[in-house]
């Protein structure tokens, strides 16, 4: 129930903002009514999660069409509430931003706001695949409109490109859904065994690699990133690449295990020179919005680094890291839009010195910007670590890129500092130009708590992203010591994935 | 008192309904006073339409096991049923489409034969989609092409109406004697009219590399061709639907697609059962013409309803896939897929029609500018539609994709479904050019509005273009009641 409240509730938000006449004002409060109402929604599932029960919890199951075996099913795992948290967060922190800014044509706005958030809710929670197919595509259409409408001035070349190769990847992902489905008989995530067809899992993994993006395939990034309003590009760095994370996890991985295993040299090294190309250009990147563009793919990479680890500590450092840099990324972007405010550009050579009596900017800047290059004690240190640690295990090399990596990391995070606040005064910085307002301040201050208080406790995600038992089972499934059917049959007898016959863990 | 045959009238009566749907309109152009002819015709043809409906839906009700009426040459199956339904549901939505359309002036505006000519095309098509022997194939063939012809060429002084109309009437006629040749080598080689005879002779005679049958079933698929405009027999379409009155090509994109379809799947299955090879072959190679010319042609249109033309050319392409999958889920796929593409397609040219009769010129992608943001709710729902052609969820356009591929991969074709959805993703590009139109062009693009304003919405319009976004995206939600209507069908059917 709790789960489809969580996907309905926007949705239904959205229907109330597009058919009722409201003023600007009113569609952005209550949109921003409706986002917080459902970050204490997610504060009560929350609280009512049992993380020492594995297996899928406030799920919810009807038939949509039985003649194939389609469903509404919808549940949450534990790395899913994660999930689905920075997802409400960081969509209430975008949404706010846009009642601030005054975003024009704001019914509608609001409204595909609202649309946006129940669709990322809904590919975090689904178990069907053609229902994850629906949400995931269901993603693009805000998207495209949000970029489209709202967007820069290069906005109709950078939706066409986001459009063709987000839709490119998912077609892939729709005939393997099709063959996966009906080869199995159900199109029930947990119902279905798994399957050793290199090309499904392909069709899969390019669709989410194209989404992510992961080297080769992040062409539509700048341009998507650059002409989208900040809380946008926000969003779609922040929580939208991170749906790409989910299905690598709950798909790709737990569906096609032999294949994961076969091609885990291929995407370890894609991971890698993505990692590495990533932090050069966002070390080389002209404007705010690009580094923070390809620091996100770099930080992508890093991330599929740990997923494709094979390991628990991968896997963990994984989620945490999905959390972190979607907190960081959306921060940023937020902040960029600020700056863009107030400068009127975001190149780096127009800007400087807004550190000088802007003590607030200032502040937020360098603790975001500190966290993001994975200072020691912080979430973003915990996550690198934790995937670093997992990679180990494939070989020491991949270890030793990904240290490289955050040293760049450093050199970027730190160039951005240095030229937004420090240096001489640049040409494009008003002198008048304002510190942080309060409303400003009201929407990054929680999202930076956020990051504080991972920062602290970065095993409240760790600890609690999968039970004992998911971790054995997945790691079993990928060592391909087991076809998953055993366990599979445990969770339809609704006994979890504890139950299944425990497997020696690897050590980490 | 002589003997006289029963005839099961109940059979008959969506099609006597249309047909007295016709008479009253066209004797309502004689006899009343000119003021009065227009919301006579209307009505008339409306409540034809309406009353079809329901018998249409009674007899899908009552008849469980299929029959034949009229020495068997005209089926009562739920098949005939769901696919007249569509019809009907089309009828009805295009004369509220048609209700403000200017067909020429004073004594030149035909409103009488148009509504008249409306409600006996509907006839023709439900008489066609029952057809079970090659004489009333082609008898509904002819009946239902030939209202079209005048309804394209009807609106005299609309530039291009005329030349459509002539143009179809030609080409049409080619198709129509194609067929009809066909149908006589089919008779010839098998001695037979019936579908189901012709089947059985052709497994009793051992016909099956009788090169007359083959020749007289390729002539058959190609005169089908012609009326579900699949490419390369498409010539036509782009023309005449370009130069038609709207909602006479809103009507023509919903209905004639539809009922061509579902007597190709019904000629095929049930009169040639044992050529599948060959003809499956046939369909799907049809099916990837018409993806590739439907779409790489739509790329480069940018009026509108030429457009939307050539996206009725690759979705023919679509929705032979199924066909050619010559499995029950196939057909189930089809009559599924055409509902949500009914409603689409008739709605999208609706939405195309009330743009232009703002602007009293053709519409464009370039005057389309901005028109999203002064009529949202028409902008809105012709969003919609463009999703749902391009398969995006939401939509029942995205399931009937689903079930056309699925099926196609049932039956083996994998190839097929790479080609479909390649073909989806181009079509995608020219989908959401439609939507960059409506929402994303700059101030400055934007076209002034026609002198005087624009008209106020039209009520009827506006009426016809959300049933049809009802039923658009209702058909994503609803999947299960409506594909049970589809399997209750195509099990119809000797499958």
């Amino acid at each position: 129930m709790l789960t489809t409240a969580l996907i309905l509730v926007p949705l239904a938000g959205a229907l109330v903002v597009w058919l009722l006449p409201w003023s600007r004002f009113a569609a952005g409060s209550i949109a921003l009514l409706v986002s917080l109402v459902e970050v204490g929604l997610w504060i009560t599932a929350l609280a009512g999660f049992d993380f020492g029960e594995s297996g899928l919890q406030d799920s919810a199951r009807a038939s949509w069409f039985s003649d194939l075996e389609v469903s509404y099913h919808v549940g949450l795992y534990g790395f899913s509430l994660w999930l689905v948290g920075l997802t409400v967060v960081a969509m209430a922190a975008a949404i706010g931003y846009g009642l601030w800014a005054e975003r024009e044509r704001a019914r509608t706005y609001f409204g595909l706001m609202l649309f946006l958030t129940g669709a990322v809710v809904g590919v975090f929670t689904a178990q069907d695949l053609l229902l994850f197919y629906a949400f995931f595509e269901g993603m693009l259409i805000p998207l495209y409109a949000l970029i489209g409408v709202w967007g820069g001035r290069g906005r109709q070349a950078a939706t066409i490109k986001f459009v063709i190769y987000t839709v490119a990847g998912s077609l892939l992902m729709l005939v393997s859904i099709i063959v996966f489905g009906l080869s199995q008989g159900t199109f029930d995530l947990v119902d279905s065994g798994t399957s050793d067809s290199p090309w499904l899992f392909l069709g899969f993994a390019v669709a989410f690699a194209i989404k992510a993006p992961l080297f080769p395939l992040h062409g539509w990034l700048p341009d998507a990133y650059r002409e989208s309003p900040p809380e946008v590009a926000a969003v779609l760095s922040g929580v939208v690449s991170k749906a790409a994370v989910y299905g690598l996890l709950r798909i790709a991985i737990a569906k096609f295990p032999e294949p994961a295993d076969d091609f885990r040299l291929t995407i370890l090294v894609l991971a890698a020179v993505g990692l590495v190309y990533g932090s050069f250009l966002a070390f080389r990147a002209p404007d705010v919005r690009g580094v923070i563009a390809y620091s996100s793919l770099a930080q992508m990479g890093l991330i599929t680094l740990g997923l494709f680890a094979g390991n628990s500590s991968g896997l963990n450092g994984a989620v945490l890291q999905s959390v972190v840099h979607g907190l960081v990324s959306t921060t940023l972007f937020l902040l960029a839009g600020g700056i863009e405010r107030r400068a009127s550009t975001g190149e780096l050579a127009s800007l400087g010195g807004l550190a000088k009596g802007r003590p607030l900017l200032a502040t937020m800047l360098m603790t975001v910007g500190v966290i993001a290059l994975a200072v020691p004690g912080s979430a973003a240190f915990a996550g690198e670590f934790l995937i670093l640690a997992g990679v180990f295990d494939q070989g020491w090399v991949w270890a030793v890129i990904g240290a490289v990596a955050i040293v760049l990391a450093a050199m970027y995070v730190l160039r951005l500092i240095s030229a937004v606040l420090h240096e001489r005064e640049g040409s494009a910085v008003p002198s008048e130009a304002l510190d942080l307002r309060p409303a400003e301040l009201g929407l990054l201050v929680p999202l930076v708590a956020c990051l504080l208080a991972l920062s602290a406790w970065p095993a409240a995600v760790t600890d609690r992203a999968f039970s004992d038992g998911d971790v054995r089972t997945l790691q079993a499934v990928q060592r391909g010591e087991e076809d998953g059917s055993a366990f599979l049959a445990a969770l339809r007898d609704g006994d979890g994935w504890a139950e299944y016959a425990p497997i020696e863990e690897d050590a980490p | 008192m002589s003997e006289t045959p029963s005839v099961d009238w109940f059979a008959l009566s969506p099609i006597l309904a249309l047909l007295a749907a016709a008479g009253i309109a066209l004797l309502g152009a004689v006899l009343v006073p000119a003021g009065w002819r227009k919301p006579l015709a209307a009505l008339a043809t409306a409540s034809g339409y309406a009353t079809a409906f329901v018998f249409s839906a009674l007899v899908y009700v009552r008849s469980e096991d299929a029959s034949f009426v009229v020495a068997d040459s005209f089926a009562r199956d739920r098949f005939a049923a769901l696919a007249a339904l569509i019809v009907c549901g089309a009828g009805l939505l295009a004369v509220g489409v048609s209700w403000s359309e200017r067909l020429g002036h004073g004594e030149r505006e035909h409103v009488g034969e148009y509504y008249a000519l409306l409600a006996a095309a509907g006839a023709g098509m439900v008489f066609f989609v029952g057809a079970s022997n090659l004489m009333v194939l082609f008898l509904g063939l002819e009946w239902f092409s030939i209202c079209l012809y005048v309804l394209t060429a009807i609106a005299a002084e609309r530039v291009g109406s005329l030349e459509a109309g002539l143009k179809y009437l030609i080409v049409g006629s080619f198709g129509s004697a194609v067929l009809l040749f066909g149908c006589a080598l089919v008779y010839g080689a098998t001695g037979e009219l019936g579908f189901g005879a012709i089947a059985e002779a052709t497994s009793t005679q051992g016909l099956l590399d009788d090169p007359l049958l083959l020749a007289g079933l390729a002539m058959l698929i190609t005169g089908l061709g012609f009326k579900a405009s699949a490419a390369p027999f498409h010539m036509w379409t782009p023309d005449v639907y370009e130069g038609a009155p709207t909602p006479v090509t809103a009507f023509m994109s919903a209905a004639t697609k539809t009922v061509a379809l579902v007597v190709t799947l019904r000629v095929l299955v049930t009169a040639f059962p044992e050529l599948d090879e060959f003809w499956t072959i046939a369909l799907a190679a049809i099916a990837c013409i018409s993806l590739a010319v439907g779409n790489l042609a739509a790329l480069v249109q940018r009026d509108v309803k030429r457009m939307l033309a050539y996206s009725s050319v690759s979705h023919a392409g679509f929705m032979l896939i199924p066909i050619a999958a010559g499995n029950e889920l196939g057909g189930r796929a089809l009559l599924y897929y055409l509902i949500p593409y009914s409603a689409m397609s008739l709605g999208a040219f609706a939405v195309v029609a009330a743009r232009e009769r703002e602007l009293r010129a053709p519409v464009t992608l370039d005057n389309l500018a901005g028109f999203g943001w002064e009529r949202p709710v028409l902008g809105a729902a012709m969003w919609v539609f463009m999703l749902g052609f391009a398969g995006l969820p939401l939509t029942g356009g995205f399931v009937g994709k689903f079930y056309a591929f699925s099926a196609a991969y049932e039956a083996g074709w994998t190839w097929l479904v790479i080609v479909g959805v390649a073909a989806t993703a181009v079509s995608l590009y020219y989908y959401l050019g439609v939507v960059r139109a409506l929402y994303m062009r700059s101030g400055a693009e934007l076209q002034p509005v026609v002198v005087g304003g624009s008209p106020p919405p039209e009520r009827l319009l506006q009426g016809a273009v959300l049933a049809c976004l009802v039923v658009t995206v209702g058909s994503f939600f609803a999947v299960q009641p409506l594909i049970e209507l589809a399997r209750d069908a195509a099990e119809s059917l000797p499958f």
